[in-house]
């Protein structure tokens, strides 16, 4: 059966980077490997190449599907395919699961060359600085010497604002969907409980859960059900889930009562059969440690004198996650440089998830900005 | 589309004309875009616009206008002291609810500003009262209880509120039917158009 608009069946490729890659944490990684896929083809200026960066818990696999009967698309298949927002008919359109991650990336549970061992707890905290510095790597090796855009949504967004810092000769625009120049101290605080919920669960065994056979189920469900309450809006969990029951008449005990408590329970449970704990309390690091202004908000002005791209800053009024306040404060940094800067506030309801939503005007926003974006190639 | 293209020629012109070449403008209340896009090719400024309605600010985005989405009711947070040459806010300032705070802000961002406004004076205006209704028109396509406009004035009107606070008219120009109106400006202009900048 032929998807209308998909970019059909997919794979991902592998790239082994044997350059040593000195992180910011001071450890030194001799070689890594990134997985990765792209979507349509770049042109002869090689010019047309699009990156798109995940979030806490997003991978490479951004659209298609890996085989007929696969259930589900990439995770922003909405947005990228033939005549979608992102056309892959005009873009080259590359993702990659960020070093550290648990899709095919180097990471926690992979093998250290070193000591032949799954690196498990002894697995590096990665930054977003890191990630940068990889995703370079990745592309160089694909031939891509300057980026049409590098586009992303929450971490993903971070990861797009520090590319026009720290490459900003190699990228030519910069979107930055619901993000924040940092995060705030409840931000950091939801993080923490996260973890802690990981961290405390006796299968997590520091880490090194992999040779026991065992995975920390409980607090990765706990972590992500946490994650997903912070990523709604108090009114879109009203609507959908109100004060629904499952039965007609309250059943007095502990089990699953109310339709939101079967929503998290689903989603947590989900989550633990398939992400990697030690990646999960990982990405979260990323995110509290991600400032690059360094706690001073005149800083960001500064920072960004380095920047050359154009931008495109959307937030979503609902996200109570990553507010709009913190979305201007981006803007503000770019207007006190002079840089070329649209800002879309969207009334989307549904809180931080809404940049994965599937809107008319908000897809309208980003198909004109790659209108543009395309026009200038 | 907000603004009609073929009737805002004129008050186009008129501006670029109060505009400097190579300057930075801020365009408050954008709409499509159009002026900023007018001044680009007449004048090469840079600048932004900034527009609240989400369709309006599409239209910016699609016109290749560096938009900012925000109420300007808010004022201008996030634009700097003194940053632009011009800020502009054209047939906007008669839906704004606090006049006195965005003329205030807009001295604060830029050294000259410009405002345009439907002069409510025009005889047709008061005509249309006269005969017992709220004035429908050109510049005034709003039924009374679907307007925007919420503070209307007529030139006399806004010459007072200049002269009280203390605030310097450098051009004015009025306007009707894309001719400019000398004779008895208040009764015969529908468009006023003024540079000012601060005493």
């Amino acid at each position: 059966m032929e998807e209308k608009n998909s970019v059909g069946i997919v794979k991902p490729s592998l790239f082994k980077c044997s350059i040593p890659l000195k992180l910011e944490c001071g450890i030194t990684l001799d070689s890594y490997e990134l997985i990765y896929e792209t979507y349509g083809k770049l042109n002869k200026k090689r010019n047309n190449a699009i990156l798109v960066c995940h979030a806490l818990s997003g991978n490479h696999h951004l659209a298609g599907r890996y085989s007929s009967k696969d259930k589900h698309p990439g995770w922003w298949d909405n947005l990228i395919g033939p005549g979608k927002p992102l056309d892959t008919r005009k873009f080259f359109v590359v993702g990659v699961n960020n070093l550290g991650g648990s899709h095919g990336s180097t990471g926690p549970k992979s093998i250290n060359p070193k000591t032949k061992k799954v690196w498990g707890s002894k697995f590096p905290i990665i930054t977003v600085k890191d990630w940068v510095e990889t995703q370079q790597a990745l592309l160089s090796h694909l031939g891509i010497n300057r980026l049409a855009s590098v586009l992303g949504g929450s971490l993903g967004g971070m990861q797009s604002l520090q590319w026009s810092i720290q490459y900003p000769e190699k990228i030519a625009n910069s979107i930055i969907i619901a993000a924040a120049p940092n995060l705030t101290a409840q931000n950091i605080a939801f993080n923490e409980v996260a973890r802690q919920s990981i961290i405390t669960d006796p299968d997590f065994s520091n880490g090194d859960f992999y040779q026991e056979n065992k995975i920390p189920k409980r607090g990765l469900r706990i972590a992500r059900m946490l994650g997903h309450i912070t990523y709604l809006s108090n009114d879109v969990m009203g609507t959908k889930f109100g004060r629904k029951t499952k039965n007609k008449s309250y059943q007095y005990n502990f089990k699953t009562e109310f339709d939101i408590e079967s929503y998290l329970n689903y989603q947590g449970d989900k989550f633990a059969n398939e992400f990697d704990a030690n990646t999960y309390i990982r990405m979260t690091k990323a995110l509290d440690y991600y400032d690059p202004a360094k706690g001073n908000p005149k800083n960001l002005s500064k920072i960004l004198k380095k920047a050359k791209a154009d931008f495109l800053v959307i937030s979503f009024a609902s996200d109570w996650r990553f507010s709009p306040d913190r979305s201007k404060e981006i803007v503000k940094g770019l207007l006190d440089n002079n840089l070329k800067v649209s800002y879309a506030e969207l009334t989307a309801v549904s809180g931080h998830d809404a940049f994965l939503m599937d809107d008319v005007h908000y897809h309208g926003i980003i198909r004109s900005y790659f209108k543009k974006i395309q026009s200038q190639l | 589309m907000k603004k009609n293209n073929q009737t805002n020629r004129y008050d186009f012109n008129v501006i670029e004309s109060w505009v400097h070449q190579n300057s930075k403008v801020l365009d408050l209340g954008c709409g499509d875009g159009l002026l900023l896009n007018h001044l680009k090719d007449k004048k090469n400024i840079t600048g932004f616009g900034i527009e609240k309605d989400k369709d309006n600010w599409l239209l910016s985005l699609k016109n290749g206008v560096d938009v900012i989405q925000m109420d300007l009711e808010s004022g201008l947070a996030g634009f700097e002291d003194n940053s632009f040459d011009t800020v502009i806010l054209s047939r906007t300032i008669q839906s704004m609810h606090n006049i006195q705070s965005i003329i205030s802000e807009m001295q604060r961002v830029a050294k000259e500003i410009i405002v345009t406004f439907p002069n409510f004076g025009y005889w047709r205006n008061r005509f249309q009262i006269i005969k017992g209704g709220m004035p429908l028109s050109k510049e005034l396509p709003y039924n009374w209880y679907n307007t925007p406009n919420i503070h209307l004035c007529t030139i006399n009107d806004f010459d007072n509120f200049c002269t009280t606070h203390k605030i310097s008219v450098v051009e004015k120009h009025i306007m009707t039917d894309q001719q400019a109106v000398n004779f008895y400006p208040n009764l015969f202009g529908a468009l006023a158009l003024y540079k000012l900048v601060k005493k």
